[in-house]
């Protein structure tokens, strides 16, 4: 028994569309567009493009500042995901997505298909994807709740990527109160491409084939894009139908079966369809290529009875892509997907009208241009308004919190779960199969080798939103110096990045204000480091009951290892090394993970960043990688020196270290202050490494003692065995989820 | 030698497993599909890692009913070796070509770490290349690992020198005897959680693996010279 849908004259005067998520001016704006007023399924089209998800109407103004050119990029942001030459023919392709309002709700299936719609979006570039990375933020861990997100939001990414055979090979995770309701899942995947296998999703050509290909559509994840693109409401109940359901599986085959069809000639282009499912798969490789297409909705494969128009349209279960294919090759398609136990359907065909145009049991049931859903969506300049918070903060004076013991204050920094051992998260990711992982998770930054090369990628996906909610131009800047910071440390050059932007509500002119700054601030680094931003994901509305999380805009950096020998870690690697301190030390610990400790808040001003200091820097640093001087390179982030140097203990075989360090000693060893590192160097490169790096501070010496040694002002400030730090490190995470082992 | 490398929908692992085989030790390797019914060109056969048809059922269930499998059954029988990793390790488990079952890891959790082990016997064909109770470190990856066997059975194996490898350090998913590999009581059928194809590249800081490819095709040689 189905409901009668509603007439085109009710949805406007019940003004229904409010429920879909439209505005009364975008139904105006809809009907004024199509020249009459929308039916119920057109609506529904209407509504689910033009939300913040699909459309980016509140963000377009910022994003459309972002530097995405350099002569590296081959394709930057519209498409699936951005593409990057790395040399030999070859290029990698990568974007970052985010899956945050469905993991809230249904932590394990709402990570699970985050990781498969990225992977989707990459294979569908003609990529086969070689790594995958995961940025998650989650409320503090003395909440039941939160546990419980962690672990099941953790095991969705885990079962979902290890069934696929492509390597989790790394990320970030941090744990803050303003995430308690709106955890952040971001997921990062990379892939790999000869050039003339890179794709495009675009239907191009009259009368060619429009196919269906992957799983049957049900009615799961019915408007998703338009839940994921609102405040999550108080009835979690009444959302959770909106979140899909992953199948790793036939993923799977799926990934197999479409690198196998990018070698065909028969194919003209193909795309995921990921939010907003049909719609916005079709609409938008008819928009892109200039041509119109028309679905006959009847052939849609379906897993359940009498859907209707509007949902087929707005359902988005998963593994499934849209293919165009040469009309008359449609049965080698067909035969090379059934070789993997899939469906290829022909479902439609490419028109010259410019027109989506459905038909459902022999009735045309929505005709609407195709350029009207995907392109001419309306742009929001939302007001911005610097807040109140940020000028009281700015007024602040640095202040050195108070610390009496610092080995103490070492041992409980080690623990704090931002700065404390991943090793729980990580070691439920397959992070080898592929056997190309070089650098496994738990340093600066992932190394994945090029199949068959003598070079690697680096990847780091960074973000402290701390810094950014305190100054967002200044954390901005900071997150991007930071991912690359990593990148430079494990030996490579960054090549570009993709952004997560995650928000609070974009009509609050604060949380604008937050997302234009920090914009900005991403833009300067993104050209002070010659990196451009090729890829991307907004969410927008990260907020329950009015309360917004941290601005959270995470950046996913790739750089190029041009050679395996300069591939570098953060671990020192043998007594007698000496231990240098790159860049000056300030009294900064504003955002500090001290302060948090000690205050239980945060407060005051962002560490400066000082963008051509950082660059010459990591220039400086690179090429004393490359000359084959550094040992260990770590960058100095959150915790300060002390943990810095702590954690490039960590992992090794009984070594040590002794260090002396400058100037007010809870500075010296905790403060945060940007764009230092701490490198090792062998003896006999002593001198040419001064040569090359300016600012660099010979500060003591790897020992064999198993211990670490600060010493300052004539004292020893913090003397500990490496072993007894190291045991706090890890086993703070477990112990904070009352788990063994 | 020549070795089928058996392929099922789902399976992760092949490329690794063809790399170490055809590159690393120089052999020829080969891709077989769930539903080849021939192997009697092949010399030894390798069953590798993934999630074949998503777990369903149980790891391995499914794959052990393809066609495929039969043909396994039978070169085990005529004494071909047979080596079976992770989720290959599950699927000879279903086919009864080895005894026991694997269960979900005792923390619920899958993992991925190096792990140390101990060589309970270099008699078998897959450890010659191993001195005994040598530890050698080989990494695991998996969410059924756990394997149980009764008393009876365990009495037996240990009577036949099938416990081939042992968690030396820790345990990493509650395994009765703290067992990563058996073999069959002929000693030409191994199956192990542990993947020896991930240990053969000092990039990756580990050969231990090796040895286990290097002792099949010792084994080969020997018995291709005697015939």
């Amino acid at each position: 028994m189905q409901m009668l849908e509603p007439s085109p004259a009710q949805i406007k005067e019940e003004k229904i569309y409010r429920d879909m998520g439209m505005t009364d001016e975008e139904f105006d704006r809809a009907e004024e567009m199509l020249g009459r007023t929308p039916n119920y399924t057109e609506t529904g089209l209407f509504s689910v493009m033009w939300s913040e998800h699909c459309s980016y109407k509140s963000s377009k103004p910022v994003l459309k500042k972002f530097p995405t050119e350099g002569k590296q990029v081959l394709q930057g942001p519209g498409e699936g995901a951005g593409i990057v030459d790395i040399g030999d023919n070859q290029a990698v392709v990568f974007k970052i997505e985010s899956h945050n309002s469905p993991s809230a709700l249904e932590p394990y299936e709402g990570a699970a298909t985050g990781v498969g719609g990225i992977i989707r979006d990459v294979f569908s570039m003609g990529a086969r994807p070689i790594a995958a990375m995961n940025s998650l933020r989650f409320g503090e861990l003395d909440s039941p709740r939160v546990r419980y997100l962690l672990e099941q939001a953790v095991a969705g990414i885990a079962d979902y990527g290890n069934a696929l055979g492509v390597p989790t090979v790394g990320g970030e995770i941090q744990f803050d109160a303003s995430y308690e309701h709106n955890p952040l899942v971001n997921a990062m995947v990379v892939g790999l491409l000869n050039h003339e296998d890179m794709q495009k999703g675009q239907a191009r050509g009259v009368g060619n084939t429009v196919m269906y290909v992957g799983s049957k559509t049900g009615r799961d994840g019915i408007h998703g894009a338009t839940f994921s693109s609102s405040e999550l409401s108080e009835e979690e109940d009444e959302d959770r139908a909106a979140v899909q359901a992953g199948d790793p599986f036939t993923e799977k085959l799926l990934m197999d079966a479409c690198l196998e069809l990018i070698k065909s000639d028969a194919l003209i282009g193909i795309q995921d369809m990921g939010a907003a499912g049909l719609t916005s798969s079709s609409a938008e490789m008819a928009s892109k290529a200039g041509y119109g297409v028309e679905m006959n909705l009847d052939l849609v494969p379906q897993r359940e009875a009498n859907m209707t128009a509007y949902e087929m349209m707005l359902s988005e279960s998963q593994e499934r892509m849209l293919i165009v294919v040469k009309k008359g090759r449609e049965q080698e398609i067909i035969d090379l997907f059934a070789g993997y136990g899939l469906e290829a359907v022909s479902i439609g065909k490419v028109t010259d009208d410019k027109m989506l145009r459905l038909l459902h049991k022999g009735n045309v049931v929505a005709e609407v241009p195709a350029d009207a859903l995907a392109e001419d969506a309306p742009v929001y300049h939302k007001p911005s308004q610097e807040p109140e918070y940020y000028r009281e903060f700015q007024a602040m004076e640095q202040e050195v919190p108070e610390v009496s013991d610092y080995k103490e204050t070492l041992l409980q920094l080690l623990q704090q779960p931002t700065i404390a051992s991943k090793e729980w998260v990580y070691r439920q990711f397959d992070h080898q199969v592929g056997m190309n992982t070089v650098v496994t998770p738990g340093s600066d930054a992932a190394v994945v080798r090029i199949p068959g090369k003598n070079k690697a990628i680096a990847i780091s996906t960074d973000c402290n939103s701390r810094y950014i909610y305190l100054d967002p131009e200044t954390g901005g800047k900071i997150a991007v110096a930071e991912a690359a910071r990593n990148v430079v440390c494990s030996g490579a050059h960054p090549l570009a990045l993709t952004d997560g932007l995650n928000f609070g509500s974009p009509d609050k002119p604060e949380i604008f204000w937050q997302i234009e700054k920090s914009a900005e601030g991403i833009s300067a680094a993104c050209l002070a480091l010659n990196s451009p931003v090729i890829s991307g994901n907004v969410s927008l509305a990260n907020e329950k009951g009015g309360k917004a999380i941290y601005p959270t805009p995470i950046i996913g950096m790739v750089g190029l290892i041009e050679d395996l020998a300069h591939v570098t870690t953060q671990s020192f690697k043998a007594a007698g090394d000496l231990i240098y301190l790159v860049g000056k030390t300030a009294d900064e610990f504003g955002g500090s993970e001290l302060q948090k400790m000690v205050h239980g808040k945060i407060f005051g001003k962002a560490p400066a960043i000082d963008l051509d200091i950082e660059a010459k820097r990591q220039e400086q640093i690179l090429k004393a990688i490359r000359s084959g001087y550094v040992a260990s390179a770590h960058d100095v982030s959150e915790g300060g020196a002390a943990v810095a140097l702590a954690e490039s203990l960590f992992g090794t075989e009984g070594l040590g270290a002794e260090v002396t360090l400058s100037g007010n000693e809870t500075s010296a060893l905790f403060a945060e202050t940007q764009s230092r590192f701490i490198l090792s160097v062998k003896k006999e490169y002593q001198e040419a490494f001064e040569a090359l790096v300016e600012d660099a501070t010979l500060i003591g010496e790897v020992t064999n003692g198993g211990e670490l040694v600060i010493k300052g002002n004539e004292k020893t400030l913090v003397q500990s065995d490496i072993k007894l730090l190291e045991e706090a490190w890890k086993g703070a995470i477990p112990c904070l989820l009352k788990l063994k082992g | 030698m020549k070795c089928a490398i058996v392929v099922f929908p789902g399976t992760s692992c092949e490329q690794d497993t063809y790399q170490a085989i055809s590159v690393t030790l120089g052999e020829k390797a080969e891709f077989l599909k769930h539903d080849a019914t021939n192997l009697e060109e092949y010399d030894a056969i390798i069953l590798p890692g993934g999630t074949s048809y998503g777990d369903a059922v149980r790891p391995g269930s499914i794959a052990s009913m393809q066609p495929v499998m039969k043909e396994v059954a039978k070169a085990a029988e005529a004494g071909k070796p047979v080596l079976g990793i992770g989720n290959g390790f599950q699927v000879l488990i279903e086919a009864g070509l080895l005894p026991g079952a694997l269960f979900r890891n005792e923390s619920l959790r899958f993992v991925c770490k190096p792990v140390q082990l101990k060589v309970g016997s270099n008699e078998s064909w897959f450890t010659s290349h191993f001195e005994k109770n040598e530890i050698i470190s080989i990494p695991v990856a998996h969410g059924y690992g756990n394997y149980y066997c009764d008393e009876a059975t365990l009495a037996e194996m240990k009577e036949n020198n099938q416990i081939i490898f042992i968690y030396a350090s820790e345990n990493p998913n509650g395994s009765t005897a703290d067992i990563a590999g058996i073999s069959n009581k002929k000693g030409n059928v191994l199956g192990m959680m542990p993947h020896p194809e991930r240990a053969v590249d000092e990039l990756f800081g580990n050969t231990d693996g090796l040895n286990i490819f290097q002792s099949i095709l010792a084994i080969w040689r020997e018995s291709y010279a005697n015939a």
